[in-house]
């Protein structure tokens, strides 16, 4: 069943209404050009909405505010623009290239519309971790932990054990401590923490264990998390034998890494490039975000899994350049030099040096023109 | 990234020798408070230069310069340690003619100390290392929800204690 | 379970609603994720899998197919994203669902 009747007019579709989206809309929407904003969720905001902690970056980046309130400054920054549609718990289920037709999913009808560009902002899906017992309740992913506490006020468990010290690990094992949850230990099977030092420093200023090089082996119990096995690693990231130990928790938390979601660039007919830094598959795209499918952008964590401030700068890139697009116009060069600079300082430190050689990578899988068939290499 | 110790570039926690390169001398420490911004880390951060008055944060070239405190500009007022994303910085005042000083820290848990509690004074591996009496407990909306405590412990310690446990446990409710 | 004082957040709920699990009444907020109401009533495992293992949340997203219950005696329902209504009879899933 298909309703034409209720698509709004639009030149331009985003979807994924996040920090990326958001931006992406704001550029749209100040430009005058008509566009409607596609989210899952029953608010925008992506994964901004369960962000209790002060955001890093700079001023224009909203560093030093909480990022529930950036999530909030944003929308509400969109929603002040006519000529923007938002479609919240509508689900994008497709793309056609060849006419330009997306197609939403929302309230139990399939809805066509017709757009010139799109900009997905779909952002990453949690990974999940092997071992045995994984799919005991009371093993959660960080973001699950995060919204029960953040968004719905429950608490997730009494004691925890977070896999996983990158920046997402550390910061929701902090969360977990003032949402009232024991955080027995962290782990991580890298030699050192991947997350901000800063981050760190504050759990063990909390009296929580930070344990490098070791990793779970499984998680205990019949039917729900009673605690978890863990071992520590030696250089070659092997088990120790004779060093396993156990922890009571009743909350196994992984943050072991995200992966972009790319199905509906896939759907499109985007060609993805495989690059381990950005966190696997994502759509190949220019310095500009067009993917290798004429009008169809990528921004945020579906373009490369990063933080949210670059998610925010790739958004208004993304919106910049889909404004062009439709309308070509000469202050274009200038505003994007100027978001770009912004992007490039964010990612000039050392912390950064994954994503740079992610993105180098990446501008080495140029495909070729279509017709010839296949990637660049 | 200057060289750091073991456990700094291990687990985020600085080292006796990591502090060295950013402590004030003895001699500034005790003619009054300061802010001791223990961030090592070249990230791309930098409110701290923004939320301080005085210029006493020294502006930033690069968004991922290391922020430098002018001890001479800085007269301990805080405002930094309640903005820092990090949560990393601290305000040290030994500057007293008796044997206590007070650190003010940055608190996000509750319950909330209070004025006159009994408190551990925790390192900064969590590890109690003598009691604290808490001297204040700032939380004006202007901080945006991040406390200012201040709490007074034995002046050999305030370069050591960076953190508090306030009450039973951090539960909030049953 | 449920959280009523953090150090950073102020939750805004719906009204206080009855449903049953299992055929016990249960309190929860409207709108509220059917899964975060069972889990603040102290419900973490929600169905079994065709080989009898226990299975509850995971990504709390949508995204991955472990919280399925049976509402209303209608299978496979996210219960992570599915806003939870007055009156609403939810039972743990076994196996595969039976569509009608």
């Amino acid at each position: 069943m298909t309703g034409t009747a209720t698509a709004p007019l639009v030149e331009a579709a985003i979807i994924g209404g996040g920090p990326a989206g958001l931006c992406a809309a704001l550029e749209l929407a100040r430009a005058g050009i008509r566009c409607l904003v596609v989210d899952r969720q029953h608010v925008l905001g992506g994964q901004l909405i369960k962000q209790t902690h002060r955001f890093f970056g700079s001023r224009s980046e909203r560093a030093g505010q909480r990022g529930f309130e950036i999530g909030k400054q944003l929308a509400a920054e969109l929603l002040q623009h006519d000529g923007v549609t938002v479609w919240l718990e509508g689900t994008a289920v497709g793309y056609y290239a060849e006419d330009r037709t997306l197609l939403v999913e929302r309230d139990g009808a399939l809805c066509r519309v017709h757009v010139e560009a799109l900009i997905l902002a779909t952002g990453a899906a949690e990974r999940a971790l092997a071992f045995a017992g994984n799919d005991l309740p009371g093993v959660y992913g960080a973001g699950a932990v995060q919204t029960l506490m953040n968004v719905y006020g429950v608490r997730p468990g009494e004691r925890a054990v977070m896999i996983g010290a990158g920046n997402i690990g550390l910061i929701v094992a902090y969360q977990l401590i003032q949402a009232g949850v024991e955080v027995a230990a962290v782990l991580e099977a890298a030699p050192a923490v991947g997350g901000y030092w800063v981050h760190a420093a504050k759990l063990a200023r909390a009296g929580v264990p930070i344990m490098t090089s070791h990793s779970i082996v499984a998680a205990l119990g019949t039917d729900q998390v009673t605690g978890v096995r863990a071992t520590k690693l030696d250089a070659k990231w092997q088990p120790v034998q004779g060093s396993q130990f156990e922890v009571p928790c009743d909350l196994v938390c992984l943050a072991v890494g995200l992966s972009p979601l790319t199905e509906l660039a896939t759907l499109a007919g985007c060609q993805l490039a495989y690059v381990p830094e950005l966190g696997g598959y994502v759509p190949w795209h220019d310095e500009e975000m067009q993917t290798t499918v004429p009008g169809v952008f990528v921004a945020g964590d579906a373009a490369g899994v990063e933080e949210a401030s670059s998610a925010m700068i790739e958004g208004t890139l993304a919106g910049l350049a889909v404004v062009n697009y439709l309308r070509p116009h000469s202050q274009y060069a200038a505003s994007r030099k100027r978001a770009a600079a912004q992007l490039a300082a964010l990612r000039a430190g050392p912390t950064a040096e994954r994503i740079r050689a992610g993105l180098l990578k990446l501008s080495d899988h140029r495909p070729r023109l279509a017709g010839t068939g296949g990637e660049g290499k | 990234m200057t060289r750091c110790s073991e456990q700094l570039g291990r687990a985020g926690t600085p080292e006796a020798a990591d502090l060295a390169r950013i402590l004030p001398d003895d001699e500034r420490l005790r003619r009054g408070p300061v802010a001791i911004i223990e961030c090592f880390q070249e990230i791309p951060c930098d409110p701290c230069a923004d939320a301080c008055r005085r210029g006493a944060i020294l502006a930033f070239d690069k968004i991922t310069d290391l922020p430098r405190v002018d001890p001479e500009h800085c007269n301990g007022c805080a405002l930094c340690v309640v903005r820092c994303p990090g949560l990393a910085i601290f305000v040290v005042d030994v500057s007293g003619d008796g044997d206590m000083g007070t650190v003010k820290l940055p608190y996000e848990y509750l319950p909330l100390p209070r004025p006159g509690d009994d408190v551990a004074a925790l390192d900064r591996l969590g590890q109690e290392v003598c009691r604290g009496k808490i001297v204040a407990v700032q939380r004006p909306a202007a901080f945006d929800r991040t406390a200012l405590v201040t709490v007074e412990v034995p002046r050999e310690q305030a370069l050591i204690v960076r953190g508090i446990r306030a009450g039973q446990g951090r539960r909030s409710d049953g | 379970m449920r959280i009523h004082d953090h150090p950073i957040l102020e939750f805004r709920r719906g009204p206080e609603i009855e449903f049953t699990f299992e055929g016990q009444v249960l309190k929860g907020y409207e709108g509220e994720p059917i899964a975060a109401a069972l889990h603040a009533a102290g419900v973490r495992v929600l169905r079994t899998t065709p080989s009898g293992r226990a299975r509850g949340l995971f990504c709390a997203i949508g995204n991955c197919s472990s919280c399925y219950v049976v509402v209303d005696g209608v299978p496979n329902v996210r219960s992570c994203t599915e806003p939870l209504r007055a009156g609403m009879a939810v039972s743990r899933q076994h196996g595969l669902g039976e569509l009608r």
